[in-house]
């Protein structure tokens, strides 16, 4: 009986000590007992990397074999070029649909000719300075993972080095009238895009898009509230993945946290630049009177009724509570 | 053609870093670039084993995968070299690259990391060989002399081999038979995807 009852004891007992063997084994390594060849394969199969020590004043020299740099090739070369593909390529795809099918979105009740202002200076010049940014980032940033393979050709190696090499050097500067702006939007415009429950009827009606008649809305509605939204938290990703790259290996940042940020940095960037696509879309072509919101400011009344019917109510009341009291007729 | 290979014996490397001053003297490589380096691994510990290490020359070269301007090319010695004049200095090759070979001279503002530097296996670049613009931006070209990098040719202990992939194969593998034990060839199963059977 206490034979038995020993036995699973002895099973346990040996499991536990079993790990203890193998960790002193692999601390004192006999000579020749460290392979290149198993490390290797080890590190690729497990991740990490085999480090050690350099006489270097660079932390960056100490990683002597880092087998993530596969992954993120993989990623570059061909996650980065799909989800791109798909999301810039698909959008454009969706927009010319939509144009043919839906065509231009008119004001239902006709433009009025009476108009009200949507957007003042400040709200449109730092949207247009956002705006021209984020063209100039998206340009180049894409060029750097597609233009290889459709500008290269075309234009030659030496040609697409300048482009490239230009790009850069924009996409580097323009980062920061770019965060800047992202910042003043965030506080212009935030307290009109917090999400309401009027956002959910909003999706649910299609938000007018697809389907007749138009859902109430404040002066920003649902699909609005998302832009901004993309916008800021997108524009905040971007941006703080983006500092990492300009400053490379600042702090405590290795090649494994540089290559985070590049993935972070570009897919986010590849999903802005199809969500932006779109709302450029909307903002010109795609819809009647939409671009004078942000051209002149000024938009027909009727368009403001029509798209957010409760904005133009409250602008109404406060002008009219805003306009001194008849002064009586003497 | 030959297939250009580095080998380096830790068993042999004395961490004593001639070669990275070879290099750095060959080809005036400039303050804070390192075009080899020597790593110690288990410092200080059993199986303390040091590897000099530079560009390998990797079979499906990484860099050249992802390099955006395609500036890379693969001579007919299998030695992969890159054209600075192409090179945009974006980075992208230090991300890929399993040796951290490429080097960025520090000029300019933030981001302006100038073009990449690497190891050339000592045969130049793109440029005429042997001439003043070619060693200005690359260093020297010992391949189109007939010569072999003169980091392997200085190291003191023969650790460090460089030449065809074959001949320094059997070079170690003739030396780890006679002393009985190696560690391998570091970098190879990663730039290669072969191993030294011994």
């Amino acid at each position: 009986m206490r034979r038995i009852l020993l036995a699973p004891l002895m099973v346990l007992f040996l499991a536990l000590c079993a790990p203890g063997i193998v960790t002193q084994a692999q601390a004192q390594p006999a000579r020749g007992a460290i392979s290149a060849e198993e490390l290797e394969l080890q590190r690729m199969l497990q991740g990490g990397r085999i480090e050690g020590r350099t006489t270097l004043p660079d932390a960056q020299s100490e990683v002597l074999i880092q087998p993530a740099g596969k992954a993120w090739r993989d990623f570059h070369n061909v996650t980065l070029a799909w989800v791109g593909g798909i999301a810039v390529g698909g959008m454009l795809i969706i927009l010319v649909a939509f144009y043919l099918g839906r065509g231009k979105i008119m004001v239902e009740g006709g433009l009025s000719g009476r108009t009200i202002q949507r957007f003042n200076l400040l709200e449109r010049a730092n949207h247009w300075m956002v705006a021209s940014c984020f063209i100039v980032l998206g340009l180049t940033g894409l060029n750097l993972t597609f233009g290889r393979h459709l500008l290269l050709p075309i234009v030659g190696a030496e040609t697409f080095t300048a482009i490239s090499l230009w790009g850069k050097v924009l996409h580097n500067y323009l980062a920061f009238p770019f965060t800047l702006g992202i910042v003043l939007m965030l506080l212009l415009w935030v307290k009109d895009n917090i999400p309401n429950g009027r956002d959910i009827e909003w999706f649910k009606q299609g938000g007018g898009l697809i389907g007749k008649g138009h859902p109430k809305a404040g002066r920003f509605n649902a699909g609005q509230k998302m832009v901004f939204w993309i916008t800021t938290l997108g524009g905040a990703a971007v941006a703080i993945s983006g500092y990492m790259l300009i400053f490379p290996f600042w702090g405590e940042f290795g090649v494994a946290e540089m290559q985070l940020a590049h993935i972070v940095h570009s897919v986010i960037s590849v999903l802005m630049i199809a969500a932006m696509l779109a709302h450029i879309y909307i903002g010109s072509i795609g819809m009647q009177g939409a671009f004078d919101a942000m051209g002149t400011g000024e938009v027909d009344l009727n368009w403001a009724k029509e798209h957010h019917a409760l904005w133009v109510e409250e602008q109404q009341k406060r002008e009219t509570a805003a306009r001194p009291a008849a002064q009586p007729a003497e | 053609m030959a297939r250009m290979k580095f080998l380096c014996d830790a068993d042999r490397c004395i961490e004593c870093n001639a070669c990275v001053t070879a290099c750095k003297n060959e080809h005036e490589v400039p303050w804070g670039i390192n075009r080899r380096r020597v790593v110690t691994i288990n410092d200080g510990k059993p199986g303390e084993r040091s590897i000099s290490m530079a560009c390998m020359h990797c079979t499906d070269a990484p860099c050249a995968a992802v390099c955006p301007v395609s500036c890379f090319y693969t001579t007919a010695d299998a030695i992969v070299l890159h054209d600075k004049d192409l090179c945009i200095g974006c980075g992208y090759c230090f991300y890929a690259c399993p040796f951290g070979a490429p080097q960025y001279p520090r000029v300019g503002n933030f981001g302006g990391r100038g073009k990449m530097d690497k190891c050339t296996y000592c045969a130049g670049g793109p440029q005429q060989d042997n001439t003043r613009v070619e060693y200005t931006q690359y260093g020297s070209n010992r391949i189109a002399e007939g010569k072999l990098p003169l980091c392997a040719e200085m190291c003191s202990t023969k650790a460090l081999l460089a030449g065809d992939g074959e001949m320094i194969a059997t070079i170690y593998r003739e030396r780890v038979q006679r002393r009985g034990y190696g560690s391998g060839a570091w970098g190879w199963r990663t730039a290669y995807r072969t191993t030294v059977n011994v």
